[in-house]
C-alpha cells in the first residue's frame, strides 16, 4: 500500500515536472522576444531622438522583429516598464527560477546597429534618399531586391550600372558572348583590356570597381528554356536586354510563368523602344495583370525583316538611352510602395492608376520630338502566354517542347546561284585590270564611302531587283545590249551581290532572245575579300 | 459622295525606308471607299500601300491583307485595338503612326 503510493507521488511529481519544464520552455522563449523587443524599441527611440521619423518606427520595427513576436499577440501591445511588460515578465520568471539570465535565455541576436543602413550606404546613397521618390524605405526596398539583367550589351551594360550604383540589393548577369572591339563604342561596362573575355566576366569587374556593396550573380552562358525558369525564379524583377525576337519570347513566357515584372527595351540605328510588361505580374488568366509580349506581337515578325545592330548598325548613346530608361524605370517600380494611394502622385505617367496602364516609349533621336508615348492595350483574351486560355506551361518550358527559333524563323544564308556564276575573292584578285571586266559594288552609299575598290561602280541594292536593274543600266553599269565585258558583283557579307546576279540574269532571260551576259558575284564579299586577298582591308 | 479626308501618316522604326526614306507624310485620301462606307484605317492600309508606296516589297508592309506581324498601328498615340483596329474609320486631322519593332540591343 505505501510502495503504491510512493510510486504514486513519484509519477505525480515527474508529471508536475514535465508540466513546469514546458511552462518553463514557454516563458523563456516569451523572455527572449519580449528582451528583444525591448533592446530593440530602445534602439528605435534612440534612432528617434536622432532624427528617424516616428511613422517610419512602427514599420521599421515590425520589419526588424516580426519573427520574434509572431505567435505572442499578447506581448506585442506590452509596453517597455510597464506592469506586466515584458522587463516585469523576465525579471519574476529569474525570481522565480532563482537562476542567472544567461543559462535559460537563447535570444536571437538583438539588432545592434542603431541605423537600418551602414555610415558607408548613406554616404553612398544619400543623394537620391533625399528624394521623396525614394527616401529610407526606397532605398531599403532597392536593397531587399533582385533583379536579373539578361544581356550584358548596349542596353544591359549602362541598365546593369545604374542598378549598381543605386544599391540594388542582387543583380544578375546572363549573357553568353564575350568582348569584341566592335561592342566597345555603345557597351560601357567592357573595355579595349577586356576584349576577348566573357561578357559577364567583364561586366562583373566593371559593376564591382563601381559598387562592390550588391551581390552580383553571374550566369555567363545564354537563357535556355530548360533553365529559364529556375533562373528567373530566384528573382524578383527581370530586364530584357537581349537583341533578337528569339529571347524577347521566351524571356516573356517564363516571366509571366515565374510571375516577374519585365522591364523591355530594343534599338536599332537611331531608335528605341521601352515597355513594362506583365506589370502587375499576375497569374495567367488574371485580366488585372499587365500585358506580356504575346499579347503585344502575336506574331514574330518575318525572319528576313529583323536587322541585327551588326546588320543595321547603333548609334551608341541611343541604345545607352535606352538602357538607362530601363534602369529607371526598375528603380521606379523597386522603390514604389505597393500602395497606390502614395503610388498615385502623379509623378509616375507610366502608372498612376492601382492597376497601371501599360504604354510603350518610343525614342526617335533625329525625329522632333524624340521622345512619345503611346497607351497600349491590356491583356490579351486569347494570349498564348498570359490569359485564360494560355497554352504555354512550365512544363513544356522546361522540357524543351517550345521551339523558340522555329518559331521566330530561321534565317539561312542565301545560295541563289549555281558554281558557275560565282568567284572566290582570290580568284577575282588574280583577274586582269585591264578594262576588260567591271566591278559593281552593291553596298550602300556610306559603306562605299568608307572603303571601296578603284574602279568599282556603287549602285546600292534597293531590295528589288527591277529597281537595281534600272540603276545599274542608268549608271552605265550595265551594258545595254549585254554584249563584251565581264560583270562582277561585291557587297559585304555575299548575300545581296547574289540577288543582284540573279536580277540581271532574270532581265537577260526576259529581253530579247540571243543576248547573253557574263556575271558573277564575289562569294563572301568584302569579308571574304580580307580574309583572302587584303588584310588591310577595314573590317567593320 | 466624294470628298477628301487629311491626316497625318508617319512612319518609323525602319518603315520609312519603304517610303521614301521619309517618317512623316500629310496625305489626303478618299473619305469613302468602293462601296461607299466611310474609310476605315484597312482602307489606308491599301491605299498607302498602292498609292504612296513607291518600293516594291509590299511584303515588308502588309502580309495577309493587314499589316505585316511586328508592325504597330498607333492611333492618335493609342495602340489601334484601343481603337477598333482596322475598322477604326478615320477621321480629318487624325495621326497615324505605323512602327516596326525593333530587336536590337
Amino acid at each position: 500500500m505505501a510502495f503504491t503510493s510512493i510510486t504514486d507521488q513519484i509519477t505525480l511529481l515527474r508529471s508536475q515536472i514535465a508540466a513546469t519544464e514546458s511552462q518553463l520552455s514557454k516563458l523563456r522563449a516569451q523572455l527572449s522576444a519580449a528582451e528583444s523587443r525591448v533592446e530593440t524599441a530602445r534602439h528605435l527611440e534612440q534612432a528617434y531622438q536622432g532624427g528617424f521619423p516616428a511613422e517610419w518606427i512602427g514599420e521599421t520595427l515590425s520589419a526588424l522583429t516580426s519573427e520574434d513576436l509572431h505567435g505572442f499577440p499578447g506581448y506585442a501591445a506590452a509596453t517597455p516598464g510597464g506592469a506586466g511588460s515584458p522587463d516585469d515578465i523576465a525579471r519574476s520568471i529569474r525570481h522565480e527560477t532563482g537562476r542567472a539570465e544567461k543559462e535559460f535565455v537563447a535570444a536571437p541576436e538583438p539588432v545592434r546597429s542603431r541605423w537600418p543602413l551602414s555610415g558607408e550606404e548613406y554616404r553612398r546613397y544619400g543623394r537620391q534618399m533625399i528624394m521623396k521618390e525614394v527616401g529610407l524605405h526606397g532605398q531599403l526596398r532597392l536593397k531587399q531586391a533582385k533583379v536579373l539583367v539578361v544581356g550584358c550589351g548596349g542596353l544591359g551594360c549602362p541598365a546593369a550600372a545604374y542598378l549598381a550604383g543605386a544599391g540594388v540589393g542582387t543583380i544578375g548577369l546572363m549573357d553568353g558572348d564575350t568582348v569584341e572591339a566592335s561592342n566597345l563604342h555603345r557597351q560601357i561596362a567592357h573595355s579595349t583590356s577586356r576584349v576577348g573575355l566573357s561578357k559577364v566576366e567583364s561586366a562583373y569587374e566593371y559593376l564591382r570597381e563601381l559598387n562592390p556593396l550588391p551581390n552580383y550573380e553571374r550566369h555567363p552562358f545564354h537563357l535556355s528554356p530548360s533553365t529559364a525558369l529556375e533562373v528567373f525564379s530566384a528573382y524578383d524583377m527581370v530586364l530584357d536586354c537581349t537583341d533578337h525576337p528569339t529571347s524577347r519570347y521566351l524571356i516573356s513566357d517564363t516571366c509571366v510563368l515565374a510571375g516577374k515584372t519585365l522591364v523591355s527595351a530594343s534599338a536599332l540605328k537611331t531608335e528605341g523602344q521601352l515597355i513594362v510588361l506583365n506589370n502587375p505580374p499576375k497569374a495567367p488568366g488574371d485580366p488585372t495583370g499587365g500585358p506580356c509580349y504575346r499579347c503585344v506581337f502575336p506574331k514574330p515578325p518575318p525572319a528576313d525583316s529583323v536587322l541585327s545592330c551588326g546588320e543595321g548598325g547603333i548609334l551608341g548613346p541611343v541604345v545607352g538611352v535606352m538602357g538607362v530608361l530601363q534602369a529607371l524605370e526598375a528603380i521606379k517600380l523597386l522603390t514604389s510602395p505597393s500602395n497606390p494611394s502614395i503610388n498615385g502622385n502623379g509623378l509616375d505617367p507610366f502608372d498612376q492608376q492601382a492597376s497601371p496602364r501599360t504604354s510603350m516609349l518610343l525614342f526617335s533621336a533625329y525625329s522632333s520630338p524624340q521622345f512619345r508615348t503611346i497607351r497600349m492595350r491590356a491583356r490579351h483574351a486569347s494570349c498564348a502566354a498570359c490569359s485564360s486560355v494560355a497554352t504555354i506551361t512550365p512544363q513544356q518550358l522546361t522540357d524543351g517542347s517550345l521551339d523558340y527559333a522555329a518559331f521566330c524563323g530561321l534565317t539561312t544564308p542565301i545560295n541563289l546561284l549555281s558554281p558557275q556564276t560565282r568567284i572566290t575573292a582570290a580568284e577575282f584578285a588574280r583577274l586582269p585590270r585591264d578594262g576588260s571586266n567591271v566591278l559593281i559594288d552593291v553596298r550602300d552609299e556610306t559603306q562605299y564611302a568608307m572603303c571601296a575598290l578603284r574602279g568599282s561602280i556603287n549602285v546600292p541594292w534597293p531590295g528589288s531587283g527591277q529597281k537595281w536593274v534600272e540603276a545599274a543600266v542608268q549608271k552605265g553599269a550595265l551594258p545595254v545590249d549585254g554584249a563584251g565585258r565581264e560583270l562582277f558583283v561585291v557587297c559585304r557579307y555575299g548575300n545581296d551581290s547574289q540577288l543582284a546576279v540573279k536580277a540581271i540574269q532574270d532581265a537577260v532571260d526576259g529581253g530579247p532572245s540571243g543576248t547573253s551576259v557574263n556575271v558573277r558575284d564575289i562569294r563572301g564579299g568584302f569579308r571574304a575579300w580580307r580574309e583572302e586577298v587584303d588584310g588591310e582591308w577595314p573590317e567593320y | 459622295m466624294g470628298g477628301t479626308v487629311d491626316l497625318t501618316v508617319e512612319f518609323t522604326g525602319g518603315l520609312e525606308m519603304l517610303f521614301s526614306d521619309q517618317r512623316k507624310h500629310k496625305i489626303s485620301i478618299p473619305a469613302e471607299e468602293s462601296k461607299g462606307q466611310p474609310a476605315t484605317v484597312a482602307f489606308l492600309i491599301q491605299w498607302l500601300c498602292d498609292n504612296l508606296m513607291k518600293d516594291p516589297r509590299k511584303e515588308m508592309f502588309v502580309l495577309d491583307d493587314s499589316v505585316r506581324p511586328g508592325i504597330l498601328v498607333l492611333i492618335n498615340d493609342a495602340d489601334w485595338e484601343l481603337e477598333g483596329e482596322d475598322k477604326y474609320e478615320v477621321q480629318a486631322g487624325d495621326n497615324i503612326v505605323f512602327v516596326s519593332t525593333l530587336h536590337g540591343g
